[in-house]
């Protein structure tokens, strides 16, 4: 089938089998390898990206189900100027050690800050439920959510 | 300059933030083909050969059998092991055959016209079956590899206590369960074999390399591309992979790129071993400890891998952090027709400590003592000896750990406001809170500890044998008016932070900022062997070598300044003018005071230990058997914290897979097959399972350890996790629970059996 939706921002059209997986689109012909395959069954969470906003795993969600409609990857997170606060504050915070869970993770936060840009430990932890990170004990990337969303409100307050 | 105690970023973080990190399944190459293999569906039985379907039409596809291998074993501690099988078939998931192609497709097609024709021979399953020779797959016994370790008369001292106590303690496989599986790619040119993958020991694979085609050093080349975790999972198996990549790669003429999907991974890379440890201990009527025997038998499954070692260090481990004046050790580990077990984080102790620290609340139980307080009044002080012999010189920071804990988790308060063991309290004292208008959610809390002790470094005489090298290199960019430096080891970073580590240690021997020192990719081309990254050795054995390395590179650029005047940069600058890239390379050396002896099992097992006390409160659910673990305090002495957010990132990373081994994970064997080798029915902790930790880093300084003191900190929080929940559980529902996982099923079965 011919698919057209917005990657990151920007218009991409290309031909692919209407069952091919979102995440094989995005890793082979578009080359946006940040999004990571943990399981290929929708329980890791290495591959979760932003369908119109909303956290899906690209490893269950089908090219068919892609026309028309928006998709952010982690390549699309960061600022003009550099890392965006989420992913500055994963730099220092300890909240990345491998990084394969990395991308899945900022994905599923940049979702929770975007609706709840204050949210709380249990709200954190809640949002990223869906992602497996076997390095951490998780304790690390909360407090790098936590203070992204403490420095986001600083600098754009409103 | 204080870099070292300072939680810089790290350096390999930004990559990882924005997707740019390149993982080996994120690389390619022109021509690349992808390659599967071929497993045995059985655990034992005799290859005669593998059927090709007649209707499939093999056009585009690679096929390796064990003919194709030129030396066909996998060159770890023994060669027991075939790249390929041949002849005897020796656990389910064996490799057989491999094949290559161009699309997934086709690739799963060929995969399924091939089938290997096994006749099965009658297996053996367990540890009972290796022991009773049911049937004989290793050596005349099915004996890997035994044990002993004594100091004074064991028995006899036991004998003569008032207390003596007999437990047996059971812990099960754990999956490393890295988020990123297994990957290799592999190609072939003029100037040998070339390898980039996922992998812990860069050099390990080059050895298996050189043995199975017959090469020399030069003419290999093993890459560490980014490593999406590893725990030991990648220590030993990366080798086998490589090879696989390599010969379909050399028949096919093409690069050749192996992934593992989970269950691949999950079914046919190694596990923690299963352990079964009896102790008979001694001790008066307060308490005081005198004497314990332990034996332990560990389950290897069917190749040798690193199982001596594992069993070695496990046995080493097993008498706890506790002075004991007798004590006897013996450790045996056997062969099954299962996947082969190898390494994990904590090698062997784990298996043990569990043992040590369930023994030790049966002793606080019979005596009526705090369990914390019976561990405290035993605990190893510098001055004692442990049972090789070893005098504890320095560096013994238990006593502090336990204090820590104890305090910060409100120990005292919480188990006086909870009573003893609950089996003693009634059942509404076992109530959290009463219903609003119903019937009460029986719920019971409790809370338990564990003290627990890691051996860092080789054990023995490994650092002695292996002389680990680095080298740092000092040059000139064109554009750069200040010299430049690149730490060249080993050693990689598998996402614990290595990278950033050395680069703080270096820059602070060199007395430079941080972005003037890089780290480069180990390359075994380029890199010397700094050993391999495992044993809780990087920081404190290969930081070592670093911080030497960069010491002699600052004494020599500051003996050219005060000879020739100037700062310190235009000596550094006047020594790249007359040598080129300056390099500063240095060997390990072992401090001349330790001595060990591999015949007897006798003097310094590790230079220095790590240490640590686990205090775990939770909270079960009496109608579910649910447990919740509702906080966790962990006080662990690390030497020195080099860099704190990334030590605390290894403490509450390994103390969660130590709570997931106990709370969640639990292999499936039938007949030698897993039957749960996926992440929907193999469960690791989620964010909402992880209890918030509280973590504090006790530094009690190693005067052998880098940066003013550091120990390795990788293994020892993998060690106190499981016994501290078992604790906490037998405290909230008086289940005592010798034997791991303690999953809510486990717990039911314990109960109706009136435990």
């Amino acid at each position: 089938m011919r698919l057209t939706f917005v990657v990151n921002g920007r218009s991409r059209t290309l031909d692919a089998p209407p069952l091919a997986r979102l995440l094989d689109i995005l890793r082979g012909p578009l080359g946006l390898t940040g999004t990571k395959e943990g399981c290929g069954e929708g329980e890791c969470g290495s591959c979760t990206v932003l369908l119109d906003g909303i956290p899906v795993n690209a490893c269950l969600v089908v090219a068919g189900q892609c026309d028309g409609r928006t998709v952010q990857t982690v390549e699309g997170l960061g600022r003009k100027d550099g890392l965006s606060f989420l992913q500055e504050a994963f730099v220092k915070e300890g909240g990345a050690q491998c990084g394969i869970c990395t991308p899945g993770i900022l994905m599923a936060a940049h979702a929770l800050l975007a609706a709840n840009p204050q949210p709380g430990e249990g709200e954190i932890r809640e949002s990223i439920a869906g992602n497996i990170c076997r390095c951490t004990g998780y304790q690390r990337i909360v407090e790098s959510i936590r203070n992204a969303a403490k420095e986001q409100a600083e600098h754009e307050p409103g | 300059m204080a870099l070292v105690g300072r939680s810089v970023p790290r350096s390999d973080g930004p990559a990882k933030v924005t997707g740019t990190a390149r993982y080996v399944d994120d690389l390619t190459r022109p021509g690349v083909l992808l390659g599967a293999t071929l497993r045995s569906p059985v655990a034992r039985g005799r290859l005669v050969g593998i059927r090709r379907d007649p209707g499939f039409d093999f056009t585009g596809v690679t096929v390796v059998t064990a003919e194709d291998v030129p030396v066909n074993v996998v060159a770890l501690i023994e060669e027991d092991q075939p790249v390929l099988a041949s002849g005897e078939v020796r656990h389910t998931y064996e490799p057989i055959a491999l094949v290559a192609a161009e699309s997934p497709i086709l690739l799963a097609r060929a995969l399924r016209a091939l089938t290997p024709e096994i006749e099965p021979l009658p297996p053996v399953l367990s540890v009972a079956d290796a022991l009773g020779r049911k049937a004989q797959i290793h050596g005349p016994d099915n004996i890997f590899a035994t044990y002993r370790i004594a100091k004074g008369d064991a028995a006899k001292a036991i004998a003569e206590c008032a207390v003596r106590l007999t437990g047996t303690y059971r812990t099960h496989h754990q999956e490393q369960l890295y988020v990123e599986p297994q990957g290799m790619l592999a190609f072939w040119d003029a100037r040998g074999a070339h390898l980039v993958g996922s992998l812990q020991c860069p050099f390990y694979v080059h050895k298996g390399v050189k043995r199975t085609f017959s090469l020399d050093d030069a003419h290999v080349d093993v890459t560490q591309a980014v490593t999406g975790g590893g725990f030991g999972g990648k220590e030993e198996y990366p080798t086998l992979l490589a090879l696989h990549a390599l010969l379909l790669s050399k028949k096919s003429g093409r690069p050749v790129k192996m992934i593992y999907d989970r269950q691949e991974d999950i079914e046919a890379t190694t596990k923690r071993h299963p352990a079964e440890v009896t102790i008979t201990s001694g001790c008066d009527r307060e308490g005081n400890l005198s004497a314990v025997s332990i034996r332990i038998v560990m389950d290897g499954g069917a190749y040798v891998t690193l199982t001596p070692v594992v069993l070695s260090r496990g046995a080493l481990h097993a008498a706890g952090a506790y002075r004991w004046e007798h004590v006897a050790i013996e450790a045996v580990a056997v062969a099954t027709n299962t996947p082969p077990n190898g390494a994990f984080r904590g090698f062997g102790a784990p298996q043990t400590i569990w043992a040590i620290e369930r023994h030790m609340d049966r002793i606080a139980r019979e005596i009526s003592k705090d369990p914390l307080a019976l561990r405290e009044q035993n605990l190893l002080r510098v001055g004692d000896t442990t049972p090789t012999g070893q005098f504890l010189r320095e560096s013994v920071g238990v006593q502090q750990c336990v204090e820590e804990a104890r305090n910060a988790s409100g120990w005292d308060r919480k188990r006086a406001a909870l009573g003893p063991a609950a089996a003693a309290r009634p059942v509404s004292a076992m109530l959290r809170r009463p219903a609003p208008g119903g019937p009460a959610p029986r719920k019971a809390r409790g809370i338990g500890a564990s003290v627990f002790l890691h051996g860092a470094g080789f054990t023995g005489s490994g650092e002695r044998t292996l002389k680990g090298r680095v080298a740092i290199d000092m040059y000139r960019l064109l554009a750069e008016k200040k010299p430049r430096f690149t730490i060249r080891t080993a050693s990689t970073d598998i996402g614990q932070g290595t990278e950033t580590v050395f680069r703080q240690i270096a820059a602070e021997a060199l007395w430079v900022s941080m972005d003037r020192v890089d780290f480069a990719i180990p390359s075994t081309a380029t890199v010397p062997d700094s050993g391999p990254t495992v044993a809780s050795r990087t920081v404190m054995i290969v930081g070592s070598i670093v911080e030497h390395a960069a010491r002699d590179l600052f004494a020599r650029i500051e003996q050219n300044r005060q000879g020739l005047g100037g700062s310190f940069d235009d000596a550094a600058l006047r020594l790249i003018a007359r040598e080129g890239t300056v390099v500063s390379e240095k060997t390990y050396e072992t401090p001349p005071e330790l001595v060990w002896d591999d015949a007897t099992y006798r003097g310094d097992a590790y230079p220095v230990f790590g240490w640590g006390c686990d205090i775990a409160e939770v909270e079960v659910d009496l109608d579910t058997f649910e447990t919740t673990v509702l906080g966790f305090w962990a006080a662990q002495d690390v030497g020195k914290a080099i860099h704190p957010v990334m030590c605390k990132g290894q403490i509450e990373g390994g103390t969660l897979q130590a709570i997931g081994w106990a709370l969640n994970e639990k292999l499936v064997l039938e007949n030698g097959r897993i039957l749960n080798p996926r992440m929907t029915n193999y469960v690791v902790p989620t964010s909402l399972d992880a209890p918030r930790f509280t973590t504090i880093l006790v530094e009690d300084p190693y005067s052998k350890g880098p940066g003013g003191g550091a120990k390795g900190i990788g293994e020892l929080p993998m060690d106190g996790g499981a016994p501290a929940i078992a604790a906490a559980i037998e405290h909230a529902t008086g289940i005592v629970r010798d034997d791991l996982p303690l999953l809510p099923e486990d717990l039911f079965a314990a109960r109706k059996a009136g435990s």
